[in-house]
């Protein structure tokens, strides 16, 4: 992938070298029209970012942006179509089933969907000891005890290891999803929506759990959400997609309080928050998401940007910082201050045509 | 809906929530002690158990709960969607001043589609895909107006796709669903509630399925139509930031009841119910402190067929035991909270819930 950011990244400055690092990650699903390829869906085209030991980094977009695409490739369930995935300094993009096993006792998935990701005739037990098992591994005190600890750990009932998936409920099943996870001391975990099909009640308590979980085993994540409000309690940092690009990445902070890409802006204030009765100054995209067969040229979000410009159709921005700070953003005409004060016109863009409005 | 931004005061006070009893006020909707239940080999499900609530016209009414609560069954029991040889429905439910229950099929079937319509949460599965969105929704005005020719038909459903925001809507008239975004099939499925100018909408989880940018549009559109139809909405929602972006009052029911009524201000301001004060600070929040733990509700919502004795919150309250043992034994009645047509459904004195509150709750930082 020649994408124009592969270059621009500056890697952060950090003690630590990155466990995880992601360069150039592209997946393009060939689409077929009778028997001749007729084009390719591109779900992501040209990822670049690091996760350091100890950091959770949120992918976050709305549907069909590519961020659940990017988390199989990062657990090497779907094969990458171009680009590098390095984990803790070697390339396992291309590695083989053998070459992988190892790995995956550094790098372990939580599914979306804790009804469908266990198998419903299997005992919690051995669910939670299957990782075990495949990797004939016999922890001290045994594979029970070591199951039991790891139920504990999640807040199950380490009793309840003779028990199949039906007698738990939503939020039971994902906490058993998670110690299966976490089963081969993982470094790193890609949680994928972890726990948006959860009842809000029950979604704050397995938050609280893998924020807990993070701090103590001092996990690496990669946690990927469409739910913003959920990433800003769980993540270090943020990337934020649009249409398989990333548009906007840096600290949580900077990402919540100034963020600089129109998209980045308009999803915040898109999200109803509890905490104003009415509608709020909203910023209203026009518009659903294009499709990822033909994106737009040059910069991807134009067509439903209030900024756009010409060069913005011709010229893909480059994800680049702007102001010295670690915050990388896709931008032509970035946003700036902080955010709360709605769409502002850019330095040279008068604010134009319907395509925004804000209601008040 | 359509509400300016709420100062904490200085609004003057809207209509409060309609009285209870039959006789004064005439809201378009009034449900009076509904109790549904299903018989199932397992036992008597209670799915909805002494519910009630009015709706005026103009007005949205967001029913609150989490799954199993019983929200999607009232919805569907107004509506009579339920098989009545597997449904057992009791209570009133008056529709326009028309006593639906008992009423015999085919005459809900008459009002179903014309004076009240649904908006279903997933509209690729509510759209027949064999079938034009144009014609399925002209066939929904055509069932009720049976006089109208194929032409004229057609103009009204091109008209009301325009209407909710689909552009080119005369070229859109022909496509399949398949054809459709997310976000417009929805638009579509409201484009034909609303083929009828029905006087009721009930809308079930409408913008669920989709992204948060469509979800502002599609809330937008529908604050947008009711001032323009003037219809009453029922908007049944697990999300409470859906709830305070566009109700005028609000229901929050748990196994089957409701806990606490009021309007936004009240429910969602100064709540009255240790489940809503749960919700409200579990609900991760774009302000506030990040780095805070979420502060959930302990244990998992109860099985309806096995409901908590007394009080069926109490398993999962921190507060439950503080008033003798009445939150175990007694099931609390909805009563008045402090303020007019503000009710809840908690053993404990409101004074007491009123200081609980400010001290354990809005100091977290939720609210506020």
């Amino acid at each position: 992938m020649s994408s124009p950011s592969t270059a621009t990244q500056t890697p952060p400055v950090s003690p630590a070298e990155p466990l995880l690092r992601v360069r150039g990650l592209a997946k393009h699903f060939p689409v077929r029209a009778g028997f001749r390829s007729s084009g390719a869906v591109r779900a992501v085209d040209g990822l670049d970012f690091d996760v350091r030991p100890g950091e959770t980094l949120g992918l976050v977009g709305e549907s069909g942006c590519g961020k659940t695409t990017t988390g199989r490739m990062l657990v090497r369930l779907l094969q990458p179509t171009a680009g590098t995935i390095e984990f803790a300094g070697r390339d396992i993009t291309h590695a083989r089933r053998g070459a992988l096993r190892p790995l995956r006792q550094d790098l372990q998935i939580i599914f979306q969907d804790p009804y469908a990701s266990l198998n419903p005739r299997h005992t919690v037990g051995r669910i939670v000891a299957m990782p075990l098992q495949v990797n004939g591994i016999t922890p001290p005190g045994g594979v029970k005890k070591r199951v039991q600890e790891l139920l504990e750990l999640v807040g199950l009932n380490p009793e309840h290891y003779n028990r199949y998936p039906h007698e738990f409920s939503g939020g039971q099943r994902q906490r058993i999803g998670i110690a299966r996870a976490l089963a081969l001391r993982p470094k790193l975990i890609v949680a994928d929506e972890p726990v948006s099909a959860l009842d809000v009640s029950i979604q704050a308590q397995v938050i609280n759990l893998l924020r807990d979980l993070q701090r103590d085993l001092d996990l690496a994540f990669v946690f990927i959400a469409h739910d913003l409000a959920v990433v800003r309690h769980f993540c270090h940092r943020v990337a934020v997609m649009y249409l398989g690009k990333i548009v906007e990445i840096g600290d949580r902070d900077d990402i919540y309080q100034r963020p600089q890409h129109p998209y980045t802006r308009a999803l915040l204030s898109a999200i109803p928050d509890v905490t104003t009765l009415g509608p709020a100054g909203r910023i209203r995209l026009t518009g659903d998401v294009p499709t990822p067969l033909n994106p737009p040229s040059g910069c991807r979000f134009r067509t439903r940007c209030w900024k756009a410009q010409d060069r913005c159709a011709t010229e893909e921005p480059a994800l680049t910082n702007r102001d010295g700070g670690r915050q990388l953003t896709a931008c032509h005409y970035p946003e700036q201050g902080p955010v709360g004060a709605g769409p502002e016109p850019g330095p040279d863009a008068p604010a134009t045509s319907g395509t925004v409005e804000v209601s008040q | 809906m359509g509400r300016s931004d709420s100062a904490p005061s200085g609004e003057p006070d809207r209509p409060e929530v309609p009285e209870q009893r039959a006789g004064e006020g005439q809201p378009y909707l009034r449900v009076n002690d509904l109790r549904v239940r299903f018989d199932t080999e397992d036992g008597v499900v209670r799915a909805v158990d002494g519910v009630s609530f009015a709706v005026e016209r103009g007005r949205t009414l967001g029913i609150v709960g989490e799954s199993g609560s019983g929200k999607s069954v009232t919805s569907l029991a107004i509506l009579g969607l339920h098989h009545t040889k597997r449904a057992t429905i009791t209570g009133e439910i008056s529709v326009g001043g028309r006593q639906l229950v008992g009423l015999p099929e085919e005459q809900v079937r008459r009002l179903r589609g014309r004076d009240m319509a649904m908006i279903f949460q997933d509209p690729l599965s509510a759209l027949h895909p064999y079938f034009t969105v144009g014609r399925q929704i002209a066939e929904a005005y055509r069932v009720h107006h049976p006089r109208a020719g194929k032409r004229e038909a057609r103009s009204r459903a091109v008209d009301m796709l325009g209407r909710v925001g689909i552009p080119q809507p005369a070229r859109r008239f022909d496509q399949y669903p398949h054809e459709f975004s997310g976000g417009m099939r929805q638009r579509a499925m409201i484009a034909m509630a609303l083929v009828n100018d029905p006087d009721l909408l009930i809308a079930d989880e409408p913008t669920t399925a989709l992204d948060v940018t469509v979800q502002a549009q599609i809330l937008d559109l529908l604050s947008d139509l009711q001032a323009e139809f003037r219809s009453a909405i029922i908007l049944i929602t697990h999300d409470l930031g859906v709830v305070s972006q566009v109700a005028d009052d609000v229901l929050v029911m748990y196994g089957g009841r409701a806990v606490e009524q009021g309007s936004v201000e009240q429910v969602l301001r100064r709540p009255q119910h240790p489940y809503t004060w749960g919700l409200l600070s579990s609900v991760p929040s774009l302000h506030g402190d990040a780095d805070a733990d979420l502060v959930p509700i302990k244990g998992n919502p109860p099985s309806l067929i096995n409901l908590p004795s007394g009080c069926a919150f109490h398993p999962r309250c921190r507060y439950a035991g503080r008033n003798g043992d009445r939150s175990f034994t007694e099931v609390p009645e909805l009563r008045p909270a402090g303020e007019a047509g503000h009710l809840a459904a908690c053993h404990l004195p409101v004074d007491e819930r009123t200081r609980l509150y400010q001290e354990d709750v809005a100091q977290v930082g939720v609210a506020q």
